[in-house]
């Protein structure tokens, strides 16, 4: 079957586009992800958070470490950099220091952000940097081949827990309050509405922000554990999942096929990396303290 | 920063906001800031390294010189790649080759390293600071060229691509995978062969023409004493000892380390009898001495495993070895 | 009449169902049909019933299909 033979009985008008095109580096099209994987949809959400936050999308960064999830950045149609495994947070953090008029958007990996780059995330959420940080949680490293990571519940089969994960996981949204977050959510890719909200609703606020997002990954983690494919996965989902606003994070454990508690739990105001920066430097040095200019004159 | 992870990848965000940026470490941390001193490499982002060397491996000798980080600065990241390494031997090299090493890497689009020993790095002397308006910049190299014509990793005439920053509308895309000129992942043997070939040939004039040394006392000589950092200041007092004992020593001290400057010792070495190395290490830029002389001449290296620098009495011994 | 419509680029489509089971209205039903990749994309069963809702477009993981409301 081929686009020319199929029949949409329905009048499209001749200059309809998907609303996420624009927002895509189309001549990369197709992706690599897998059918069924939840990373694309995470990506509709986000393009639709762009739009109804009306960002002028030139100044957006999105920044990614490595995985299949970050492979985001070079999808996006923003100025975009892929950088290295776990190192997506101290990139975005010297972006946004030079260049503070920026958005600095993270997007990456369970595996990049809270494995290898778990100490950079705890320090940027510390020092409330500017950083609005997207994690799409599936649970493993998946473009490896399915390890366990430091997310993956136990119980669970892994390439390299065959016989069942057996270390306690970590608790994304507890940890990212207890460094320091001013905003931590969680939803999974059934609530596409509400995962969206969220998103406009870190791209309007101040300080180091966090939205994990629970994910499906058929290929490697539902298939080895005989849990379906991408559709049972959300069809679990939207069953398991309880909205909880202001939950206290340390009861949101995730477990193997248990209950997933999502909803935005924090929202607070703290501080900002600069007004704290300013604010101790004006305290010591008065008047001769001045914000730094750090845009080299050349530029 | 947190560590040295963080840091050299948080200078490379900076650069590409728009701002010039460096780190600086020592041996442990310089092992740690090898993974992205690949991507500066690979991503053609300008930045610089400081090296303050110490004794090594691992913990070693903290705060005792060394120079044993010469080709870990040279191979440390994995892949093919090429950087520039600096070694001044005086706090006023330090500014001075502070403000080349920032001006080459926008230059040429690499990591720049400045290779210090702990002595050089501990050392108080007098430094003349020049007015800002007296000190030459070289600017970055922005492109002309509206969002749309642009491509990212499209090189000029000297191999090396114009840059953007990120917040002018370019829309740009970087990454550590190999990639096109639109800086788009192209993982293919074509383009790794082409980008990577790049990467190395971009900075050949530094094997020659662009090359940095101090050169002194070569017209007559019999034996060159080929030195680096501050090694090189006890050299000099070695190698005044042996004219004093009538034998005709020169000194080629090595500034720009990396790429070697591989053409003047190749014309050097037919001309001497023998150049002595010594080196705060078992032997490393020996080697690229001793790959650029090709047999021409004698090479001796003056190994010190670091902790404290040579005693000019070991070199003079040796060029008077190497004399005969 | 329907409110709105729906569009499918069946050639980008991977056959996940996504957005046969979560629309609202179950306008959509997987084709019995493949694609040129092998894939059963979705096919349109009841197009009066698409409110333009846009839920298709924003689980479809392949940016495969949307949906919008006409104009007036
Ligand atoms: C320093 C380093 N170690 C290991 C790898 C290999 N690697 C690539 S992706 C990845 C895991 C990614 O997992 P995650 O962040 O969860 O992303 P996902 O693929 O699951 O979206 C690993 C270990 C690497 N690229 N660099
Ligand atoms: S391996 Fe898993 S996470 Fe990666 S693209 Fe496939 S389904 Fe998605
Ligand atoms: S959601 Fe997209 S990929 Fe999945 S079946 Fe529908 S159109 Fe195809
Ligand atoms: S736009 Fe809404 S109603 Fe129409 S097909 Fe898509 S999900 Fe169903
Ligand atoms: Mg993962």
């Amino acid at each position: 079957m081929s686009e020319q033979t199929l029949e949409i009985p329905c009048n499209i008008p001749a200059d309809a586009v998907n609303p996420v095109e624009p927002f895509l580096r189309m001549d990369r099209m197709p992706h690599i992800w897998c059918p069924g994987c939840g990373i694309g949809t995470t990506v509709n959400c986000f393009t639709r958070a762009l739009i109804d936050s009306h960002a002028n999308l030139d100044k957006v960064a999105i920044v990614s470490g490595i995985g299949c999830t970050g492979r985001v950045a070079g999808y996006a149609n923003l100025d975009s950099f892929h950088t290295t495994h776990g190192r997506a947070i101290p990139f975005a953090t010297g972006l946004k220091l030079a260049n503070p008029e920026l958005q600095v958007v993270v997007y990456s990996g369970d595996g990049d952000l809270f494995a290898i780059g778990g100490n950079h995330f705890i320090h940027a959420a510390r020092r409330n940097m500017d950083l609005k940080v997207i994690c799409v949680n599936n649970l493993t490293y998946a473009m490896t081949g399915g390890q366990t990571a430091p997310t993956t519940p136990s119980k669970v089969i892994s390439a390299t827990n065959p016989y069942g994960v057996f270390e306690p996981a970590f608790n994304l949204v507890a940890l990212a309050e207890a460094a320091g977050a001013s905003y931590v959510a969680r939803w999974t890719t059934f609530h596409v509405k509400q995962l969206s909200r969220s998103m406009e609703e870190v791209l309007r606020k101040k300080g180091f922000c966090f939205i994990e997002v629970i994910s499906p990954c058929p290929t490697l983690y539902q298939r080895r554990n005989k849990m379906g494919d991408g559709l049972d996965t959300m069809k679990y989902y939207k069953q398991a999942s309880k909205i909880r606003h202001g939950a206290p994070t340390a009861e949101c454990d995730l477990t193997k096929s248990g209950e997933i508690v999502v909803g935005k739990f924090v929202d607070r105001d703290r501080p900002s990396y600069f007004e704290m920066l300013n604010s101790q430097m004006t305290e010591t040095l008065g008047d001769r303290y001045a914000e730094p200019e750090v845009m080299c004159e050349q530029c | 920063m947190e560590d040295e992870l963080a840091a050299s990848i948080t200078i490379q965000g900076a650069v590409w906001g728009g701002a010039k940026a460096f780190t600086v470490t020592s041996g442990p941390g310089f092992s740690l800031m090898m993974e992205h001193i690949g991507y500066a490499a690979m991503t053609e982002t300008p930045c610089v390294f400081v090296d303050v060397q110490r004794g090594g491996p691992s913990t070693g000798l903290p705060t005792l010189p060394a120079q044993a980080d010469m080709m870990q600065a040279r191979w440390g990241s994995h892949g093919d790649y090429g950087i520039i390494a600096l070694c001044p031997n005086s706090p006023q090299e330090c500014f001075d080759l502070a403000i080349t090493a920032f001006n080459l890497s926008e230059e040429f689009r690499v990591p720049v390293m400045l290779m210090l020993d702990e002595c050089v790095g501990h050392m108080t002397e007098k430094v003349i600071i020049p007015d800002a308006a007296a000190i030459d910049v070289y600017p970055r190299r922005f492109t002309h060229l509206p969002p749309g014509e642009f491509r990212l990793f499209e090189p000029r005439e000297d191999k090396v691509p114009d840059m953007v920053r990120a917040g002018d509308g370019y829309r740009f895309h970087v990454t550590g995978l190999t990639h096109d000129e639109r800086g788009y992942p192209s993982m293919n043997v074509d383009t790794q062969r082409s980008s990577v070939t790049r990467l190395l040939e971009k900075l050949q004039p530094f094997t020659g023409e662009r090359a940095l040394s101090e050169t002194a006392d070569l017209e007559d000589a019999e034996v060159v004493v080929v030195s680096y950092g501050i090694t090189s200041r006890v050299a000099q007092r070695a190698i005044d000892l042996a004219r004093q004992k009538g034998v005709r020593a020169g000194k080629f001290r090595i500034i720009s380390a990396w790429p070697f400057p591989e053409k003047h010792i190749a014309a050097l070495a037919p001309k001497v009898k023998a150049m002595v190395v010594p080196e705060l290490n078992l032997g490393q830029m020996v080697h690229e001495v001793e790959r650029a002389a090709a047999g021409r001449c004698k090479v001796r290296l003056v190994p010190h495993a670091g902790g404290t620098v040579h005693n000019p009495e070991a070199i003079l011994k040796a060029i008077l070895e190497a004399a005969e | 009449m329907a409110k709105g419509f729906v569009a499918i680029n069946v050639e980008r489509c991977k056959g996940c169902g996504f957005c046969v089971e979560f629309c609202p209205t179950r306008v959509l039903t997987l084709s019995s049909a493949f694609n040129t990749k092998g894939y059963h994309p979705p096919n349109v069963m009841a197009a009066e019933k698409c409110s333009g809702c846009d839920l298709c477009g924003m689980y479809c993981p392949d940016f495969a299909i949307f949906g919008a409301r006409y104009a007036r």
